[in-house]
């Protein structure tokens, strides 16, 4: 790899300086306090706020997000190379060497996030309101939907890597609560303790990351290690960079830890939506820009990080285009979008921005989808199966124009985001000049017409054709609450991507933090027309299989291939028959031994002592005078013994 | 009168109580067996005292009466207290504090 080496250099130089926050920035910590608030007074304060307690979970969010807005416009107000701004908390951890401070960095990287977070995240919420109003665990829901918040807010503000841990971690659990939010649903339950574990798998090997750090580099503060990440050998960097990524599968759901994404589908829909738009599956992403100086010197790790997005890619999105489930089928799509990212990051700097600028116009496309298809299960009696679904255009008006305002996003239609920011990535795959750069681009270019195949399909299931309704079905519209947030979201799907793109806005905003400079504004490319041709293609060839034709309502019977992508590509199968049977065979065998081995050995040696003293208990028969005997016979045999030892 | 003989007198005056204590069912008599011992001992710890010309022997006497006073100030009332509820002396009958 060549063009890694001129990489490499360019990344020592962009360990960027972080200065002191001033004026309003240094009240950061209050986008935490926010959410953690209103988490704690719904899940500490019981019944009593059931009445009030979704308005304050939503103020909570909204706050967060004007506190975000300020911040972002006073960093805009500094000039490219001072905008990385840091807030020291309190100290934390001090421990010798060891000192960890609660740190927050306010840098170009961050905002952007903060700001997909709390928009983004507060749309949900409000939509929420709608969308919980008959459950009795509102109150509760918007409880976890805060905490989830803050966790997230915590893990992109934090300014080393064990804080940034603290919140992944917050993250792992509110997931965990959040997707389980229906517990009496044994789907659910199960759906959210594999969540948990599949993230923890990744956990691990972020923890393991960071433990590796703080023995290469005696500190964990992102200015500490990305300040000289030369200094450790080219195999420790590898290897953090690997360790890295496998954190980075778990929290976005790439392969090999890809599994437990389809089933969050349990959870309520605006979890889905938070999950797939604003938080967690994109701290992977968030992870690995944010480690780019690790990144950077190691292209194999590199090259492992590019692998993984395309594989997901494609493998997300093959899924995606056999399921019926409609929810389930945008979850396949997150996963193959978050793969474009993973994809975009792996080419390293030059990658970033647009893995990023894609990561945000996702938040709001993504986030408007999954709103939708809640919109529709509230009018259709939480139907999930599209083939249950057909023609609900005229009958969802708002529904249908917001979808398809994200559906032409995501597909990638100039002038809508997604094309802009996915042809970017599958440019700069391109423009990496290598061999795996071209079969990576490759991969990308596939991936988009198989996203314009899935969507298309989605789109013509459940907005076109005969009715296939559910004879109880009154499909209606969703109370305002609930549309205007996606119309916004639409909105934001529709000009967000020209936004960030036209004139490298974004690229350029971001530069200072990725190292990565654009050398020309370059909007239609090669790449981009060709990704074009194909979308056009698989939308035409979804058209005839699922617009043109009418759509059965039970499955049909079919071939591997789409047997196979029904049953998540035999995700689960690999799982079970590669972990989780050698695991239980494993603990079978160590119960096994250990109450044949270890504990037989112990309640034998109990068992002796026990029946030992049971027999000689029968010696205490409560007749003074045999006791009395037998002191008699132990003095005489006492004193023959001293009389003998005399002789 | 020779020493030896009052260690012989000991002697027996030890069998006939420790025989008494082994045989003997009332609680009151195999008291005063013990009684006897105790005294077989004493008469056993001044005759040594006397053979060998140190007072230690005659010291220990005194105190394994002190001894032997509180032991049965102690082990009648114990009697007496049997004695009210069973209505009997005899060791064999109380019994029951055993495995």
């Amino acid at each position: 790899m060549t063009g890694s080496l001129a990489v490499a250099t360019t990344a020592a130089a962009h360990a960027e300086t972080t200065l002191p926050a001033v004026g309003a920035q240094r009240a950061a910590w209050l986008l935490l306090v926010f959410p953690l608030f209103a988490a704690v007074v719904l899940l500490l304060g019981g019944k009593r706020t059931d009445r009030w307690g979704h308005l304050l979970g939503v103020a909570m969010p909204l706050a967060a997000f004007v506190y975000a807005l300020i911040a972002f416009a006073q960093m805009l107000g500094y000039p490219g190379d001072q905008r990385s701004r840091d807030v020291q908390v309190y100290n934390w951890i001090s421990a010798g060497a060891f000192k960890v401070n609660v740190g927050l960095q306010l840098d170009q990287l961050s905002i952007c996030f903060v700001l997909l977070i709390t928009g983004v995240g507060s749309l949900i919420f409000i939509y929420s309101v709608g969308y919980m109003a008959h459950d009795p665990g509102r109150r509760r829901f918007f409880g976890y939907m805060n905490l989830f918040l803050a966790a997230m807010l915590l893990l992109v503000l934090a300014d080393n890597y064990l804080v940034l841990y603290a919140g992944w971690e917050g993250v792992g659990l509110a997931s965990y609560l959040l997707i389980g939010f229906w517990q009496h649903k044994p789907a659910a339950a199960v759906a959210a303790k594999k969540a948990f574990i599949a993230n923890r798998v990744g956990d691990a090997g972020l923890s393991l990351a960071i433990m590796l750090m703080f023995t290469t580099f005696g500190t964990v503060s992102f200015a500490g290690v990305f300040h000289h990440p030369g200094a450790a050998s080219p195999g420790v960097l590898t290897a953090m960079g690997l360790l890295l990524l496998l954190g980075a599968c778990g929290k976005s759901a790439q392969l090999p830890l890809q599994s437990w994404l389809l089933d969050a589908m349990e959870g309520p829909t605006p979890v889905s939506a938070l999950i797939h738009a604003a938080t967690m599956v994109t701290a992977g992403v968030y992870l690995i820009v944010r480690s780019g100086p690790i990144f950077d010197l190691s292209a194999d790790a590199r090259l492992a990080v590019a692998i993984v997005g395309a594989a997901t890619l494609l493998f997300g999105g093959i899924i995606g285009s056999a399921k019926d489930d409609i929810k389930k089928a945008l979850a396949g799509s997150t996963m193959s979008q978050i793969g474009y990212m993973m994809l975009a990051a792996g080419v390293g700097p030059a990658g970033y921005p647009f893995a990023i600028g894609l990561l945000l116009a996702h938040g709001f496309y993504k986030a408007g989808l999954f709103l939708d298809a809640g919109s529709i299960m509230h009018g259709m009696n939480d139907e999930v199966n599209m083939r249950r679904f057909g023609g609900l255009f005229s009958v969802l008006p708002i529904t249908f124009t917001t979808f398809a305002a994200c559906y032409l996003a995501i597909i990638g239609i100039p002038p809508f985001s997604g094309f802009f920011a996915k042809d970017t990535v599958i440019d700069a795959a391109y423009h990496d000049g290598t061999t795996t750069g071209w079969i990576i681009g490759t991969a990308a270019l596939i991936g988009a017409g198989i996203t314009s195949f899935y969507m298309t399909r989605i789109l013509f299931m459940t907005f076109f054709g005969k009715r296939r309704w559910a004879e109880d079905a009154h499909p209606h519209e969703a109370p305002r609450v609930m549309t205007w947030p996606v119309i916004l979201l639409g909105l934001g799907a529709l000009g967000f991507g020209a936004f960030e793109i036209l004139g490298d806005r974004l690229a350029k905003f971001l530069g200072p933090v990725s190292g990565y400079t654009p050398p020309e504004p370059a909007v239609f490319t090669l790449a981009g027309g060709v990704a074009l041709v194909l979308v056009v293609i698989f939308g035409v060839v979804a058209w005839l299989l699922y617009g043109r034709r009418p759509v059965p309502e039970t499955a049909p019977a079919a071939g591997f291939p789409v047997t196979a992508a029904r049953k998540d590509l035999y995700g689960d199968a690999i799982n079970e028959s590669l972990l989780m049977r050698p695991g239980q065979w494993l603990t079978r065998l160590s119960v096994y031994f250990d109450n044949r081995g270890v504990d037989g050995l112990v309640n034998t040696v109990a068992a002796v002592i026990g029946g030992t003293s049971g027999r000689l208990r029968r010696v205490q028969t409560g007749f003074v005078r045999s006791y009395a005997l037998s002191m008699f016979l132990g003095g005489v045999l006492l004193v023959g013994a001293l009389l003998l030892a005399r002789i | 009168m020779s020493p030896g003989n009052f260690v012989a007198l000991a002697v027996v005056l030890f069998v006939i109580g420790a025989v008494g204590v082994l045989v003997r069912r009332n609680a009151m008599v195999i008291f005063m067996c013990i009684e006897l011992m105790l005294n077989a001992v004493n008469l056993a710890f001044v005759a040594f005292a006397r053979m060998h010309g140190n007072l230690n022997g005659q010291v220990i006497a005194f105190f394994v009466m002190v001894v032997a006073a509180a032991e049965v100030v102690v082990g009648l009332a114990i009697l007496l207290a049997i004695f009210r509820t069973r209505r009997s002396a005899s060791v064999d009958d109380a019994s029951l504090l055993k495995y």
